[in-house]
């Protein structure tokens, strides 16, 4: 970009002999590297604050722009360019050179010689610069001089561990816990040579953003108990793809070798996830390669147990058991990559002829549906540099920090460039306090009413340059989506939905839900019915309203529907896990989906293998709307994505989709389009804000999924699940008082017994997390928008 | 051919000669190997097959670094390392220091035996003996695991896992300041 105002700004200097152009307050370093030049650095991050502290890239100064030159060599890391200096690095200058193989000396007098059992040997920065930038000998060394040493590594976290030698004491670490996540619990402790890195004794570093402090680590301090010696990084194979455990699309980096991913690396997206992902997107991959991952499809025997099958086997009789159950609901899932999405949205379609399809296994509404239709599909109102430059940012029903920590440390990053966060919450998290937000107090289901005053207040009052985020929880709130949709229409603030699981906007886009088809076709419009019917070559399209998720699963109990596809769903995750399973056993026919083991599939009749995320190329749509591709990472020729099961069952059924490929499916999707006629208007409740809900006995219940709990896709990683947050019950301090620090809580659904913490929550709130103990919440506690009793836990 | 057109010379001497080669060499010694009866000491320092050296108490050298497979021009070494571990409950130590190689793979269908690996070995554990004899019958046995590539225990040392014995770090045994005499290692430690 070369606006005129840029122009203006641009300081010219020489560096090696080069003028170069630059905007003002440019680092050196960074000037330098427009030339072509570079200087070596461990401290220096591009998106850390500059600190000088390794010293290692010292460039002679002869003309500081003022016609003075600097007596000895500066760090060029932290030093702005200035109008017609002149810089000489370690490329032309015997006096920079020099400078930095000295710093380089010292750097080394104490890190140990153990870079063969080092697991950054092979990708180290100081390995590289000693070579580039060192000298041969040690002069400490050769002298008799014996290093510095610790006790070999020690846990800073149940996940990562510090090696003391190593360290080069270069802070990026520190700094990142502290600008970024705003999570510094990691600090330089002692003096001179023993200077190192600590953690209060009773605090360890429990960040959800833990991991990337080992990625930027520039020696091997920082390891990784669930990486540590697994390999060598010349012995991996590098696949860049996207975090498939938030809707917030972050670029990863999969490191593999011999057909198993050993580690996940953060990409590198300035418009996404910039050089930082959440701990779940690095550690949590080993769902994939579980004892339990299915393999072959299998098809239940008449003697009642499910036997091996062949594909061409299975997807005949998956065929003839649908074809003889009758009418048919979809389930989709929200893991499905768009593709896949789309294959369900059509194989429900054209295939079975319904619209009894639904991605959200999770409590929803027909409002939801309905907001989805008008106010998200399509459109894509919000980025994450929009949050950079709004004046403020709602969350209602979203707490970023745990359900989508890329956008979590976006407004971070916002916040420190004067952007003011207002929270919908019962009570002020962890992650509010960090980005300095302002708690607006919302008792569980009045977050429509609250949502609806929020124009009249004085100090953060909405107007055009907010941005308001809803989280998927607000479809339990009745009246909630509404009352954000009005707000928005009523100030033009932009309005985004951020729902939780990766494929819940792809799912939304090409159609999983029963009042859309894909590319945004309202079911009810004619017009749009036979735009899609054209598309797909077929006569005509189902025009009856669909069933949503809820009332697939009773139809299913009451018999109203016979078969059931169902994809990645966990029963426990939707609104009444019993009734869930209870229509499981009652379906005439199941067909399931899944990659492991689960309750659906021991109730299934057909059970399908499908292709984790690594080895099928997709796209994820991210919450702002944005396409985001990726390619397998590995080639599994038995392991195949959902579209191409789908594919083959529409095969059988003689009513094919068109494509058995990715490729394939993306072309039609492709040539499909966006609809371009009118959208579904939204049909909530007109007033915006229901009467609340806050009558009856008891406390009203909020919850939400913490970032690492039991979800299944978090399997198989036991240093992971340590840095989990305990479970623990969230109470009003009057309520504490009254019921102490081991509280039973009692639902319609059950009861658990949980340590208890008083929070800043209302009298008549409490909050436990949804998914960290037993089967969750919605299994063991209570159900969605109920009331909980409370009682003095059990003494311990 | 015509036999009047040969010379006398071609006729009757020539035959004889030829079987002098024949009459000569029944009277020199033979320098036929009788390979396998008699097997043939090689040169000292030839490239055999790989060992895995341990230290004099038994401990494995290899730390699994994986330096050897990263040298290979064949790509015919596989490694993967592992922690060790001093917790009761933990797999135990196998070599000194924090790190060993848990799986070891040498496939001498690719080998060729160019010695690039052993020069790579930061702590010596990888040397190769004379042994020649590297044929089998299927390819899966020509891929030899570690068990078949460490070297015996020798009297005086003891089967890992066990803690070490000759120093309390692997310091020790790497500046060898540790009391007991190395056992001389069998098998060429080129």
């Amino acid at each position: 970009m070369t606006t005129a105002p840029e122009q203006t700004d641009l300081v010219t200097l020489t560096i090696d002999g080069i003028q170069v152009s630059v905007p003002k307050d440019t680092l050196v370093i960074r000037a330098a590297e427009q030339v072509g030049v570079q200087v070596p650095r461990f401290c220096d991050h591009p998106l850390l604050a500059p600190v000088g502290a390794c010293r290692q890239c010292l460039v002679d100064i002869p003309d500081a722009g003022n016609g003075r030159g600097f007596p000895k060599p500066q760090a060029s890391c932290t030093l702005p360019v200035a109008e017609g200096m002149v810089v000489n690095t370690q490329a032309t200058s015997e006096v920079a050179d020099k400078a930095q193989q000295g710093i380089m000396e010292f750097l080394l007098i104490n890190h140990p010689l153990d870079c063969p059992v080092c697991d950054k040997g092979g990708e180290c920065p100081l390995q590289n610069q000693a070579m580039s930038n060192g000298r041969g000998e040690s002069r400490f060394a050769a002298s008799g001089g014996v290093k510095r040493t610790f006790p070999k590594p020690i846990s800073i976290s149940p996940q990562i561990l510090l090696d003391r030698e190593r360290c080069i004491v270069c802070q990026r670490c520190t700094r990142f816990a502290a600008e970024i996540p705003g999570d510094p619990f990691i600090a330089l402790i002692e003096r001179g040579a023993q200077q190192q890195i600590g953690i209060a004794e009773d605090a360890p570093f429990l960040s959800y953003f833990s991991g990337n402090i080992i990625q930027i680590c520039p020696v091997g301090a920082l390891t990784s108990a669930e990486y540590r010696f697994r390999s060598r990084p010349f012995d991996l194979v590098s696949a860049p793809s996207v975090a498939e455990h938030d809707a917030c699309g972050a670029a990863i980096r999969v490191d593999h070798r011999r057909g198993k991913v050993m580690r996940r690396l953060s990409g590198n997206d300035p418009e996404v996830n910039e050089e930082w992902i959440t701990d779940k997107d690095r550690f949590a991959f080993h769902y994939a390669s579980q004892p339990d991952r299915l393999t072959y499809p299998q098809v239940r025997d008449e003697d009642g147990s499910l036997r091996p099958a062949s594909w061409p086997e299975a997807f005949a009789v998956a065929a003839r058991g649908l074809a003889s159950a009758g009418a048919t609901g979809v389930l989709t899932g929200g893991r499905v990559t768009a593709e896949d999405a789309y294959a369900y949205s059509k194989f429900a379609r054209v295939a079975l002829g319904t619209n009894d399809i639904d991605f959200r296994a999770r409590p929803h509404s027909a409002e939801e549906a309905s907001f989805l239709a008008s106010e998200v599909v399509l459109r894509m109102p919000v980025t994450y540099a929009d949050l950079e430059t709004a004046r403020t940012v709602v969350l209602a029903g979203l707490e970023p920090e745990d359900e989508a920590g890329t956008i979590f440390l976006r407004l971070r990053k916002a916040v420190q460039g004067g952007t003011r966060v207002v929270a919908l919450a019962p009570y002020a998290t962890r992650g509010l306090r960090k980005l300095g937000g302002h708690l607006e107090v919302t008792t569980p289901g009045e977050e429509g009413i609250v949502l609806g005053g929020l124009t009249e207040h004085a100090e953060h009052g909405i107007d055009s340059t907010a941005v308001i985020l809803v989280g998927e929880r607000l479809a339990t709130v009745p009246g909630a989506l509404t009352a954000a949709a009005q707000l928005a229409a009523r100030t033009g603030a932009k309005l985004a939905w951020v729902p939780r699981r990766a494929g819940d906007r792809g799912a939304v886009e090409t159609g999983c839900l029963p009042n859309l088809l894909p590319g945004g076709r309202p079911v009810a419009d004619a017009q749009a019915r036979v735009d899609a019917a054209a598309a797909w070559g077929v006569d005509h399209l189902p025009d009856a309203p669909g069933r949503d998720g809820d009332a697939i699963v009773a139809a299913l109990g009451s018999g109203a529907l016979g078969g059931l596809v169902v994809g990645g769903v966990d029963p426990d995750d939707t609104a009444d896990p019993a009734a869930f399973r209870a229509a499981l056993d009652k379906a005439a026919f199941v067909v399931a989906l899944e990659i492991r083991e689960t309750d659906v599939t021991q109730a299934a009749d057909v059970v399908f293998p499908v292709a984790p995320v690594t080895d099928k190329p997709g796209m994820f749509v991210t919450w702002e709307g944005r396409p985001r591709p990726f390619d397998a990472v590995f080639v599994s020729p038995t392991s195949l994505p959902d579209l191409r099961v789908l594919a083959g069952i529409a095969e059988e059924l003689d009513r094919p989709l068109g494509f058995r490929t990715v490729p394939e499916a993306r072309a039609q999707m492709e040539e499909m389009g966006p609809w371009d006629g009118e959208r579904a208007a939204h049909g909530g409740s007109a007033t915006g804000a229901s009467a609340p809900s806050s009558t009856g006995d008891g406390l009203a219940l909020s919850t939400w999924k913490l970032l690492v709990d039991n979800g299944s896709m978090q399997d198989g990683d036991k240093a992971y699940h340590a840095t989990a947050r305990q479970a623990v019950v969230r109470l009003s301090p009057a309520t504490y008082d009254a019921h102490g620090p081991v509280v039973t809580l009692t639902g319609d659904r059950g009861s658990v017994t949980l340590p208890a913490e008083a929070a800043d929550l209302p009298d008549g709130v409490v909050w436990v997390p949804s998914n960290s103990f037993g089967n969750g919440v919605l299994a063991d506690l209570a159900s969605p928008g109920s009331r909980v009793t409370i009682a003095k836990g059990a003494d311990q | 051919m015509d036999e009047e057109s040969k010379s006398l010379k071609e006729q009757f001497w020539d035959p004889i000669a030829g079987f002098g080669v024949t009459f000569r060499t029944m009277f020199k010694k033979v320098v036929t190997e009788q390979y396998p009866f008699e097997k043939m000491p090689t040169a000292p320092r030839f490239h055999g097959r790989h060992q895995l050296n341990r230290w004099p108490d038994g401990l494995e050298k290899c730390v699994g670094c994986e330096l050897c497979a990263w040298a290979c021009p064949a790509d015919a070494i596989y490694v993967e390392g592992a922690s060790n571990s001093d917790d009761p409950d933990g797999d135990g130590r196998f070599s000194p220091g924090e790190r060993y190689g848990r799986v070891y793979q040498i496939n001498y269908l690719r080998c060729i035996l160019c010695g690039l690996c052993i020069e790579a070995c930061p702590t010596r554990a990888l040397t190769m003996t004379n042994e020649y004899e590297l044929a089998d019958n299927n390819r899966a046995d020509l891929i030899y695991e570690k068990s078949d590539l460490l070297a015996p225990l020798l009297p005086g040392m003891e089967q890992p896992p066990h803690p070490m014995r000759l120093g309390d770090d692997e310091g020790a045994y790497y500046r060898g300041e540790y009391a007991a005499p190395a056992p001389t290692v069998r098998g060429g430690d080129v």
